[in-house]
C-alpha cells in the first residue's frame, strides 16, 4: 500500500512489528519541551501526576508544577487565573474529570475569559479498559467543541501528541489536547507535519474518505489495506484537530470520493462524525457512515475485548467503507 | 489613584454609588439590588482607598487585582468604578443593555477592567487564589483581593479553593466574604448553615478577621490589617445590611434578586438614600 509521500510517515506503518508507545508518553515529554522553551509554562494537576504523565515536567521543573489535589473545578478556575496573569498552564486529569467534571469552569472561566489555559485530557476513549465506564472519557470531544474560543485536538500517536502539546503551547487562547491510556500504533515521525487546524492525507484514494481522528487511525490505515485487496481504493486522513475544523481541507479530498466513513473513540454524536456532517451537509452533502461507540457506556474488560464489543475494529472499518460507497452509487 | 483618607467624603462617595446602583437597576429592569447596596461601603473603601489603582491605565501591572466571585453583584463594583474615573456616569444608564461594557454579570471580554469574567458561583475564588500564585511565583508585590457571597459558600468550589489557598500559605491574597445572610432562596441558616463560619475558615488555615461592613474606617483597617499577615491568606468577614439604605429592602431576602419599581417605589429609595434617611435635606 502505497503511503502519502508528505506525510513522511514511520516506515513500519502498515507492517507487523509496528513500534507502541502510549499517546500520554508524547504529553508528557511535550510538556517539558514545552516548559523549556517558554518560562511562563507551569502544569497543574489533579492527584494523577504519574498517569497523566505530568511527572516528567514535575521533576524537572518543580517550581512550575502545581499539586492541585483531587479538586478538577478549582484546578481549571486557577489555571484561568494563572493565565489571565502572564502564565501558560496546562491542566492535567482524566478526560471525564476535565474538561468532565469540571465543565462550567472550563466554559466560564476558561473559555469566556480566552484564558490561556491548555486542557489535557487523559485516558479517553473506551482503551481505559478495566476501570470500567465511570473512567471512560466517550463524551470529551463532544463537549469540548461546543464551546466558544477553544481548539480541539486528538493526536492519533505519541509522536504527534508531543508535537501536539508544543503547538498549543505556542497557540494563544483555550486548547484541548485528548489521549490515552495504553500503548498505541507509531505512525508519524519527527518528520511528520503539523499544523493545528489542518487535516492531513495518509494515503491518497478515489472510492472512499476514511476520517479518523486518535489512535483508531492505525485501524483505519489496516482497514485500507483490506480495501484495497479487495479492489476498493480509500483514503485515509487524519483528522487531528476536531476545531478548529478544515472545512476547506475535508472537501477537497471528499470530492475525489464522494463518500465518507468517520472513526473515533469516542459517542457518534457529538464528536468527529457531527463535525464532519456538520461541515459537509452545509457544502458537499455525501454518505457519511461513522465508526464509534454506539449511543452506549462501556464497562470492564481488555482494551482489545471492549473495542470489538462496541465495534470499532478494522472490519467494522470495512463493512461501513463498503456502505458508504453502496449509498453512494445509489445517488 | 490617590487614596482618600477623609471618612466623611468617603461616606458621601458610597452614598452616590447607593443611588446609582438605584438608578441603574430601575433603567436595567432586572438584576440584583439587596447585595449591591449593601456592599456599596467595601467598593468605595476598595477603589477610593485600600486598592492601588490606576483608572487611566487599567492594564498596568502593577495595580492590586480585584475579583468579585459573586458576580451578580456587578451594579456596586461598576458604580464604584465609573465614579473612580473608569467610564463616564452616562453609562450607567447602559446596564445589562445591547452593546454595553456593563454586562448583566462581569465580562472580560466586554470590558477588561474587571479582570475576569464571574457569575457561576465560586469560580472567581479559584480564579483570585491563580492569580496570587501566579504573582507568588514571579515575586510580584501587589495583592489579590476577591469578593464572594456568603450563599456563594454552598458551592464545594470555594472550598476547594480555600484549602488550596491555605496549603500554599498565600499571604498576597485578601477574600472578603459579603456576610448578609440572605440568598435567593432566603436567610443562609435556612438554606445551608454557614455557621460557624470563622471556624471553618479557620479550619481551612486562614487568618479571619470581623467587621462591619457598612463602616467604611472598619472595612479600611482590615484590609490594611490583612496585608500585615504574613504566614496565611486572610478573609475578611464583611457583616452587611443587605439593601442597606433603603428601609423597605433591607434584611428582606426577597430583595436579593430584583429590582425596585419604576415609578414610586424608585423614587421612595432614592428618597431615602439622599437624606440617609431622613437624618438630612436632600442636596
Amino acid at each position: 500500500m502505497k503511503l502519502h509521500p508528505a506525510a513522511k510517515l514511520h516506515p513500519k506503518l502498515g507492517r507487523k512489528n509496528v513500534e507502541m508507545i502510549a499517546t500520554r508518553d508524547g504529553y508528557g515529554k511535550g510538556i517539558v519541551e514545552a516548559g523549556k522553551k517558554d518560562p511562563h509554562v507551569v502544569v497543574l494537576c489533579c492527584d494523577l501526576t504519574e498517569s497523566t504523565r505530568s511527572h516528567w515536567f514535575a521533576e524537572t521543573f518543580p517550581e512550575r508544577f502545581v499539586e492541585v489535589g483531587v479538586a478538577e473545578q478549582n484546578m481549571a478556575g486557577m489555571a484561568a487565573g494563572m493565565a489571565l496573569n502572564g502564565k501558560v498552564p496546562f491542566i492535567s486529569s482524566y478526560a471525564v474529570f476535565s474538561p468532565g467534571r469540571n465543565w462550567d469552569q472550563v466554559r466560564v472561566s476558561i473559555c469566556y475569559n480566552r484564558a490561556n489555559v491548555k486542557v489535557a485530557g487523559a485516558h479517553a476513549g473506551i482503551s481505559v479498559g478495566p476501570d470500567g465506564a465511570t473512567h471512560q472519557a466517550l463524551e470529551d470531544i463532544a463537549i469540548a467543541r461546543v464551546l466558544p474560543n477553544m481548539t480541539v485536538i486528538v493526536p492519533c500517536d505519541a509522536e504527534e501528541t508531543r508535537k501536539a502539546t508544543l503547538a498549543a503551547a505556542a497557540r494563544r487562547g483555550p486548547v484541548y489536547i485528548r489521549f490515552g491510556r495504553e500503548k498505541t500504533a507509531l505512525m508519524t515521525t519527527a518528520q511528520t507535519p503539523f499544523t493545528i487546524g489542518k487535516v492531513q492525507l495518509f494515503k491518497d484514494g478515489k472510492d472512499v474518505t476514511l476520517l479518523a481522528t486518535g489512535s483508531l487511525l492505525y485501524q483505519t490505515v489496516l482497514a485500507a489495506q483490506e480495501l484495497q485487496a479487495e479492489g476498493i481504493d480509500a483514503q485515509v486522513v487524519n483528522c487531528h484537530t476536531i476545531k478548529p475544523f478544515d472545512d476547506k481541507g475535508v472537501l477537497a479530498l471528499v470530492r475525489k470520493t464522494g463518500a465518507v466513513v468517520t472513526v473515533e473513540e469516542h459517542q457518534i454524536h457529538g464528536g468527529l462524525r457531527a463535525a464532519v456532517a456538520e461541515s459537509l451537509a452545509a457544502q458537499f452533502p455525501v454518505p457519511v457512515r461513522a465508526v464509534g461507540m454506539p449511543d452506549a457506556f462501556g464497562e470492564s474488560g481488555t482494551p482489545t475485548e471492549l473495542l470489538e464489543k462496541y465495534g470499532m475494529t478494522v472490519e467494522a472499518i470495512v463493512k461501513q467503507a463498503r456502505e458508504a460507497i453502496r449509498l453512494k452509487k445509489l445517488k | 489613584m490617590k487614596k482618600i483618607h477623609k471618612l466623611v467624603q468617603l461616606e458621601k462617595i458610597a452614598n452616590g454609588v447607593r443611588q446609582d446602583i438605584i438608578a441603574m437597576l430601575v433603567e436595567a429592569g432586572s438584576g440584583h439590588s439587596a447585595g449591591p447596596l449593601g456592599m456599596a461601603d467595601v467598593f468605595t473603601a476598595l477603589y477610593f482607598n485600600v486598592l492601588n489603582h490606576d483608572p487611566k491605565r487599567p492594564g498596568w501591572d502593577g495595580r492590586d487585582r480585584l475579583y468579585l466571585s459573586a458576580g451578580h453583584i456587578c451594579p456596586v463594583r461598576y458604580a464604584a468604578m465609573i465614579r473612580a474615573g473608569y467610564g463616564k456616569p452616562a453609562e450607567l444608564k447602559t446596564l445589562r443593555k445591547l452593546g454595553t461594557r456593563l454586562q448583566g454579570h462581569p465580562a472580560l471580554a466586554h470590558w477588561p477592567a474587571v479582570e475576569a469574567s464571574g457569575g457561576p458561583l465560586g469560580q472567581g475564588i479559584s480564579v483570585a487564589v491563580g492569580a496570587a500564585l501566579a504573582a507568588r511565583m514571579d515575586g510580584k508585590k501587589h495583592f489579590v483581593f476577591c469578593v464572594t457571597g456568603d450563599g456563594e459558600l454552598d458551592e464545594g468550589q470555594a472550598w476547594e479553593a480555600f484549602m488550596f489557598a491555605g496549603k500554599k500559605r498565600l499571604n498576597n491574597l485578601i477574600a472578603i466574604v459579603d456576610r448578609n445572610n440572605i440568598q435567593i432562596d432566603g436567610h443562609t441558616e435556612d438554606v445551608l448553615p454557614l455557621e460557624p463560619l470563622r471556624d471553618k475558615f479557620e479550619a481551612f488555615n486562614w487568618h479571619v478577621l470581623e467587621v462591619d461592613g457598612n463602616n467604611i474606617e472598619q472595612v479600611i483597617d482590615a484590609c490594611e490589617f490583612a496585608k500585615t499577615i504574613y504566614e496565611k491568606p486572610t478573609v475578611i468577614l464583611a457583616h452587611t445590611v443587605p439593601g442597606k439604605g433603603v428601609d423597605y429592602m433591607e434584611f428582606d431576602p426577597a430583595w436579593h434578586g430584583k429590582t425596585p419599581e419604576a415609578g414610586e417605589q424608585a423614587r421612595e429609595a432614592l428618597r431615602q438614600l439622599r437624606s440617609l434617611g431622613g437624618q438630612i435635606e436632600p442636596e
